[in-house]
């Protein structure tokens, strides 16, 4: 088994759903599914057998490696840490959710949909595989055109103009990062006579300096739309908003994701020293992004709206984990994705039931829900309750770690991260009172969750709340990744302190192999 | 039998799973002796426990049991582990015995209630979080029952989710705790970036050595600690919320808004009291908030209609006697009247539960009265309970504990003669508050619509409860009265031994008659202004001065309003305004212009060769231009 049949499933499935005839498009739900379940036991295959034993293992898991374009150092490089690893199992199990939940959301050309729906998730998940630059822009483009289409199509009132925001944003963030790749492949061919856009031999040789400063602002300027960071988050509540529910939980719970797990691939362990630079003011545009996202959050009267700026909030919190070089806010970070992926898609999951069902997003028109659907105001009460941060769910460990990790260099920024509990707590608790507490308001009538809803939202709150109370095996599976950039960290701060500061126009380079290190200098 | 510890809060939980799973759809009688049954099997192990532990040798000794590992990542760990000392066991006996009794109670109580399992279900993972909470031997575990006891005040304060009042006093004590939680949260990353853990007896350990007496970050620590208690326990200037919560049915009140998780500011300090220790000056804030708080919330608790949100008062102003006596270090005198307040204030509540259900749900003293033949067993316990909040001498609880506080408050060197003073005062308050419920309730003029006696499963709770507010008083007494030191002896390891006192037998007696006298005089005013002439009383009210005192106590000195129009309405507007996001208004704003822009060029699209010719000369000419004048 190779890593490429995870992305090569998906897409064949994609492909088969476009031609699908049009009087049995019911059979391509059916194909996405058996698609992403054949995927989640090639997943397991390939990651079991390493997973059982973390201790024993190495960083990489699984590698594969195919010659593309030897001229430009062009390279089919995939790989698979407990990262990737993790984040994948999180793309297969909200894969099979968004499938699920558009069964009766989505009845107009089920076959396109179901393409769209399938080429974007292969696109995730050949971002989460991809150590090759070049072919990681490609799949991170491949995510965008189908999730164009998800909005644009099957999105709400406003979809043209959501769908057209997402697109521009994110292509202009996209372009960023193309330039700041083709920048590392000039720059760090230059200095180390190497053409190459491979992960592994980039990260043999580091680009510092100045130089390095910038590629890594057009790195993290690419990955902080998608994250979203403020403030190029403006897409994101629009997006959400708009897209069907499939699409929002994607959105939420996968692609926000990529942007994070693009920062810890890529932006930790190519500029090490650029990154120490810049910590401080990401983490405090993260800080400003959890209390700015929170305070919005509350504003809204748009139930969707409401979520989406949540999401805001809860990534800034990532944010802040990846920047305070640390593992153990790092550590926290990850599960705060995972955590996200899952509470954030309930809630979509759970808005978008209570949209089918009422036709409206608007709050001010909902209300006393509870005494019509019990069981669905519950599980809502649970992911209300995860998104304030409540001890026993998961996002809680995250958000602890986060804190806890970043106190030790940015105290001051996580005592006002804190504050954003606070604000988490009114607007999930105002959620839950304007949905489903007070008299029953309008003369709405419908049934509490179905079979098809509970088996969908069930599984969410089992994960949730196994995240929170035993989060230990996904430390354990994470634990290498988050060692190893410990490690370059700590290497990098041997290095400078054996020469001192580097000059400032981008002429250090760091040539670190496996077998062994030696440091030379090189002026442009 | 200390291997069964973990039984204690696991019996609830599992009992909370089965409840909310199975739901409506188990008969009332089996969700009853679920709900009940969990509570009852946690109550027996604890007595078992809590035997062995007593009689083991050496008695009191602490025991520890790790449940799992909860986290252990990147050089953080944090543990489930339970630990039993004399703290611990006090704070679980009341939890489990006083939880059960009310569990029991409930169950005639929310008979009718068509969410009767949904209220079994929140009752037992309350239990069951209160439990984690005081046996926790790590502060992230704690944590975890501080927050599961939030959530299940918050859950059943809202409990009757359809009246808009009870779903935003819920949603007010969740977010008021949460500040202080916050804080506390904040306490807890300094104390893991001092200490490198967050175990509790590590930390109490370590602290000494590496903390100055008075040193900043003690000082900090001990202050954000502080800032959680004052949330959860409801003192100023977090106590808003209390008062609201009264919004839930009455046996929440009595569990957790009067006997267990309002208390748990006091074990979170207690457990905690090597770090105060260590920060004077923070201790001695805590003093003088607890003072502050038994004289603010006492005077409101004078002038309330409803019975509830008098005992809510009473409750705020009795647990700012717990934190005088933290304060001034009387470590063990703060649990004993923790211990003796949990029975007392349970049985009023319960007891007024009783009332409101037997006179239609009607809470307001004045429109209720002469329920003393009535409702004989519930009057006299009432009225066990009632002077045991007064503090009446030598035969009440609530005396011993009192007392014990005001003596540490005379003869602490660490106190001050206007923090005894206060607490006297506040005595006498209490003693005319306590009476006043007794007497507007009871006494006088049948006013209610009587429906009915509350059944034998009400009745029997009342008198164990009140069984319990006396005799609980004569394990703890002076030096004057038999010496019994039954209670500090059980918390002798865990606290340090107070302040050497150097006071005759003749100035405690001396002191126990004066605090005996200020209770009676609350008592006889009491029974002056409410049931000899109700006149006075209401020419006092009357009285242009005393109408404005009135209604200043009424709302609770103001501090509602203040927070409004200070806090709760800035925020809304702040939020209201930016409801579009500027950030978005740029944005958008970015894209018009290019629209613009766009609009603008595209005018040029005339299609007419002469408009063309002349742009094209123009452009010609100013290029030209350029060329020649660089």
């Amino acid at each position: 088994m190779t890593l490429e049949w995870l992305i090569i499933i998906p897409l064949a499935a994609a492909l088969v759903n476009l031609v699908v005839p049009r009087e049995q498009e019911g059979v391509a739900r059916w194909i996405s599914l058996a698609a992403l379940a054949a995927d989640l036991v090639v997943l397991l295959l390939i990651g079991g057998g390493n997973w059982s034993l973390p201790g024993e293992r190495g960083l990489w898991m699984v590698q594969s490696n195919h010659q593309w374009i030897p001229q430009l150092g062009i390279s089919l490089q995939f790989a698979m840490d407990g990262l990737s690893f993790v984040m994948l199992i999180l793309t297969v199990l909200l894969g099979v959710a968004s499938v699920v939940c558009s069964w009766t959301e989505i009845t107009e050309r089920v076959g396109f949909f179901h393409f769209n729906l399938m080429a974007v998730l292969s696109g995730i998940i050949g971002v989460f595989l991809s150590l090759d630059l070049f072919v990681f822009y490609f799949f991170w483009e491949l995510m965008l055109v189908p999730m164009y289409f998800l909005i644009a199509i099957w999105g709400h009132e406003n979809r043209k103009y959501a769908a057209t925001k997402f697109f521009v944003f994110t292509q202009a963030g996209g372009l960023l990062l193309l330039a700041g790749i083709v920048a590392l492949y000039f720059v760090h061919g230059n200095a180390s006579g190497q053409y190459t856009f491979n992960y592994f031999e980039i990260l043999q040789v580091q680009v510092t300096g100045r130089a390095g400063f910038f590629i890594m602002l057009a790195f993290i300027a690419g990955f902080a739309v998608k994250l979203p960071a403020i403030p190029v988050h403006t897409w994101l509540p629009d997006a959400h908003t708009e897209a069907p529910t499939a699409g929002s939980v994607i959105l939420a719970g996968l692609l926000l994701k990529t942007g994070a797990y693009g920062i810890i691939r890529f932006v930790l362990p190519l500029f090490p020293s650029s990154v120490a630079e810049i910590a401080w003011t990401v983490n405090l545009v993260a800080v400003v992004g959890i209390l700015y996202g929170a305070v919005l959050a509350f504003a809204q009267t748009d139930m969707k709206r409401l979520v989406a700026y949540t999401s805001v909030s809860h990534m800034g919190f990532v944010l802040l984990g990846l920047f305070s070089q640390s593992a153990m806010a790092l550590q926290g970070a990850v599960m705060q994705m995972l955590c996200h992926g899952i509470s954030t898609g309930a809630l979509f999951i759970l808005v978008g039931m209570l949209q089918e069902r009422t036709h409206t997003r608007d709050m001010t028109r909902l209300g006393g829900l509870w005494d019509l659907a019990p069981r669905m105001s519950g599980v809502a009460m649970v992911f209300a309750l995860a998104s304030l941060g409540l001890p026993g769910l998961g996002n809680f460990v995250g958000e602890f770690l986060v804190m806890v990790g970043a106190y030790k260099t940015f105290p001051w920024l996580v005592v006002a991260a804190a504050i954003g509990l606070v604000l988490a707590t009114i607007y999930a608790l105002d959620l839950m009172r304007r949905l489903f507490f007070g008299p029953l308001k309008g003369s709405w009538s419908f049934a509490d969750l179905s079979l098809r809803e509970a088996v969908l939202t069930i599984p969410f709150v089992v994960a949730i709340v196994a995240l929170g109370v035993f989060p230990g095996p996904v430390f354990r599976t994470v634990q290498p990744t988050v060692d190893s950039l410990a490690k370059a960290g700590k290497e990098l701060h041997q290095v400078q302190s054996s020469l001192g500061e580097p000059s400032g126009n981008g002429a250090v380079v760091v040539k670190q192999s496996i077998t062994s290190r030696e440091i030379r200098w090189r002026m442009p | 039998m200390c291997d069964l510890l973990w039984l204690i809060p696991a019996a609830p939980l599992v009992g909370f799973l089965i409840l909310i799973v199975l739901g409506s759809r188990i008969a009332r009688t089996a969700v009853s002796v679920i709900g009940v049954g969990s509570v009852g099997i946690s109550a027996v192990t604890a007595i078992l426990v809590g035997v062995d532990v007593i009689g083991g040798t050496p008695p009191g000794d602490a025991f520890s049991l790790l449940m799992w590992q909860w986290m252990n990542v990147a050089g953080f760990s944090a543990e489930a582990t339970l630990y039993l000392d004399g703290l611990s066991l006090v704070m679980m006996l009341v939890v489990t015995i006083v939880g059960f009794l009310i569990h029991l109670f409930s169950v005639g109580y929310m008979a009718d209630d068509e969410a009767f399992s949904r209220f079994f279900a929140y009752m037992n993972l309350f239990v069951s979080s209160m439990l984690i909470l005081v046996l926790s031997d790590n502060l992230l575990f704690l944590y975890l029952g501080w927050e599961g006891v939030g959530l299940c005040s918050y859950l059943l304060i809202g409990f009757w989710y359809r009246e808009p009042d009870n779903v935003a006093a819920a949603n007010k004590a969740f977010i008021v705790t949460r500040i202080g939680d916050t804080a506390m949260a904040i306490g807890l990353f300094l104390l893991f970036y001092s200490f490198d853990t967050l175990n509790i007896q590590a930390i109490l350990a370590a602290a000494p050595q590496q903390w100055q007496p008075g040193a900043t970050t003690a000082v900090l620590a001990a202050a954000l600690l502080l800032g959680g208690a004052l949330g959860k326990s409801a003192q100023l200037p977090l106590q808003t919320w209390l008062p609201d919560a009264m919004a839930g049915p009455t046996p929440v009140s009595a569990l957790i808004h009067a006997a267990t998780m309002v208390t748990a500011g006091v074990y979170l300090i207690a457990r905690t009291h090597v770090l105060f220790e260590l920060a004077p000056q923070v201790q001695f804030a805590v003093a003088v908030i607890g003072v502050l708080t038994v004289l603010v919330a006492g005077c409101s608790a004078l002038v309330q209609s409803d019975i509830k949100k008098a005992l809510a008062y009473s409750t705020i102003s009795q647990i700012g006697y717990m934190f005088l006596a933290l304060g001034i270090g009387a470590w063990s005198a703060a649990i004993f009247h923790l211990a003796t307040h949990a029975c007392f204030k349970s049985l009023l509540f319960l007891g007024a539960g009783a009332v409101m259900l037997s006179n239609h749900h009607e809470q307001n003293m004045f429109k209720l009265g002469g329920l003393r033949s009535r409702m004989p067993v519930t009057f006299v316990t009432f009225l066990v309970g009632a002077l045991s909040l007064a503090a009446l001498p030598l035969v009440t609880g609530g005396f011993y504990s009192k007392d014990l506080i005001l003596w540490y408050a005379w003869a602490s060197p660490v106190s001050t003669w206007w923090i005894w003073a206060g607490g006297l005062v506040g005595a006498l308050i209490t003693g005319v508050y306590a009476l006043r419920m007794v007497f507007l309730t009871f006494f006088g003029e049948a006013k209610g619509h009587f429906t009915g006696r509350p059944g034998l499963v009400m009745q029997i709770p009342l008198i164990i409860l009140a069984v319990l507010s006396v005799l609980i008083g004569f394990v703890q007494t002076p030096h004057s009265l038999g010496n019994i030191e039954l209670f500090s002896d059980l918390l002798r390891n865990v606290f340090p031994a107070p302040a050497e006192v150097s006071a005759t037998l003749s100035t405690e007696a001396l002191m126990q008659i004066i605090a005996g006298l200020a209770c009676l005089a609350g008592i006889a005013i009491a029974y002056i202004f409410f049931l000899r002439s109700p006149r006075w009383s209401s020419a006092v009210a009357e009285n242009p001065q005393g109408a404005l005192l009135h209604r200043f106590w009424f709302m609770g000195w103001g501090f509602d309003r203040l927070y409004d129009r200070t806090l709760v309405r800035p925020f809304v507007f702040v939020a209201r305004i930016n409801r579009r996001d500027v950030v978005d208004v740029v944005v958008t704003c970015i894209a018009l212009t290019t629209e613009a822009f766009h609009r603008a060029l595209s005018l040029g699209q005339t299609g007419k060769i002469r408009h063309y010719a002349v742009g094209m000369a123009i452009g010609a000419i100013i290029t030209i231009g350029i060329a020649v004048l660089l």
